[in-house]
């Protein structure tokens, strides 16, 4: 039997990064700009987007796509009670959202009455890093509880970000964090990205964050 | 779950090929994968013995390839691999430092009968 070795060369992923790109430009179209917030569980990612969708509407108009492994509505329902349309996305026991995923659900928003799409990923810290969704930035919210360590053990999450937010800088006087030696696995990963400090609980620093996010927004307007 | 997803991507990719090729079968399937991409090859291997029966892959032999990710010290110039925990560098303890590379999981090539 005659074999014969054939190169490919390809990314395993790029059917979803296709999709993502596809998905990216739809957005643009329509002049909308899209953020991917990933962090582990208890960060406090539900709590800072309340808090950031309240710094930026009325004057942005706003939507949330709540990835969750079950059919649980808890988050959905929080942004729905500030009066923000959410779609709730079950990716079905799996670990991360993907760009399939991200695109169907994007299908029950009216795209042409929106500035801006938030989209909230599962809770993890390794898988959603793979996978692109086709949103113009990737962030992730870290929290004080969790330790300083983080970037030293799951750096991947950290590499294609464009802002880290530090969530429960309140709990500074009673945690242990290092945040020099947090700071710099996080640099040594990622040298260009955007750092806030913000507690979700007492307001702080989240006008900063609201306001360079406001920024990125009005640029694709 | 995360590999469960790629590798269907690998079967479906294989198979794709597969056809173009008129094989009768895939023999071998090279991947890369990057220390930081998070892929673990023995889930890999794993879905694959489960996914790949009653397809043209299924005697393909998977070939894992790491890459790992290099970490250069801003400070004294050394160069070191990423091994488990991003760690400062061995030789001056500087925590001034970049990592590069180590993102990638490639399929690389693949081998069929004809």
């Amino acid at each position: 039997m005659p074999t014969k070795r054939i190169e490919i060369v390809q990314d395993i992923l790029t059917v979803n990064d296709q999709i993502a790109e596809e998905t990216n430009r739809l957005l643009h179209s329509k002049h909308i700009f899209s953020v991917n917030i990933m962090a582990s569980p208890g960060a406090g990612k539900t709590s800072v987007i309340l808090r950031t969708l309240q710094e930026l509407t009325p004057e942005i108009k706003c939507a949330v796509l709540e990835g969750d492994t079950a059919p649980v509505t808890i988050d959905a329902e929080k942004v729905s009670g500030i009066g923000i349309p959410a779609i709730q996305i079950n990716t079905g026991g799996d670990c991360h959202l993907n760009a399939n995923l991200v695109r169907k659900g994007m299908q029950s928003l009216d795209l042409n009455a929106l500035d801006f799409i938030l989209v909230e990923n599962v809770g993890n810290l390794i898988c959603p890093a793979s996978w692109k969704l086709g949103t113009d930035i990737n962030v992730v919210i870290a929290s004080i509880p969790e330790g300083d360590d983080k970037p030293y053990k799951y750096p991947n999450i950290y590499r294609g970000i464009q802002a880290l937010v530090l969530n429960k800088v309140d709990l500074k006087p009673y945690v242990d964090f290092n945040l020099s030696y947090f700071k710099a696995g996080i640099l040594a990963l990622n040298p260009d990205v955007q750092f806030f400090e913000v507690s979700a609980k007492t307001g702080e620093g989240i006008t900063d964050w609201a306001a360079w996010l406001k920024k990125q927004i009005k640029e694709v307007e | 779950m995360h590999e469960l997803a790629v590798t269907e991507e690998i079967l479906r990719k294989a198979e794709e090929i597969a056809e173009q090729e008129q094989a009768n079968k895939v023999t071998e399937i090279y991947l890369e994968i990057g220390k930081l991409s998070g892929i673990i090859d023995e889930s890999v291997q794993f879905y694959w013995d489960a996914l790949c029966k009653n397809t043209v892959c299924a005697e393909a032999n998977l070939h894992f390839k790491a890459v790992p990710a290099r970490i250069h010290c801003e400070d004294c110039g050394n160069e070191y691999e990423l091994e488990h925990d991003l760690i400062p560098c061995p030789a001056c303890s500087s925590m001034n430092i970049k990592v590069s590379d180590g993102d990638e999981f490639i399929l690389k090539s693949i081998e069929v009968e004809k």
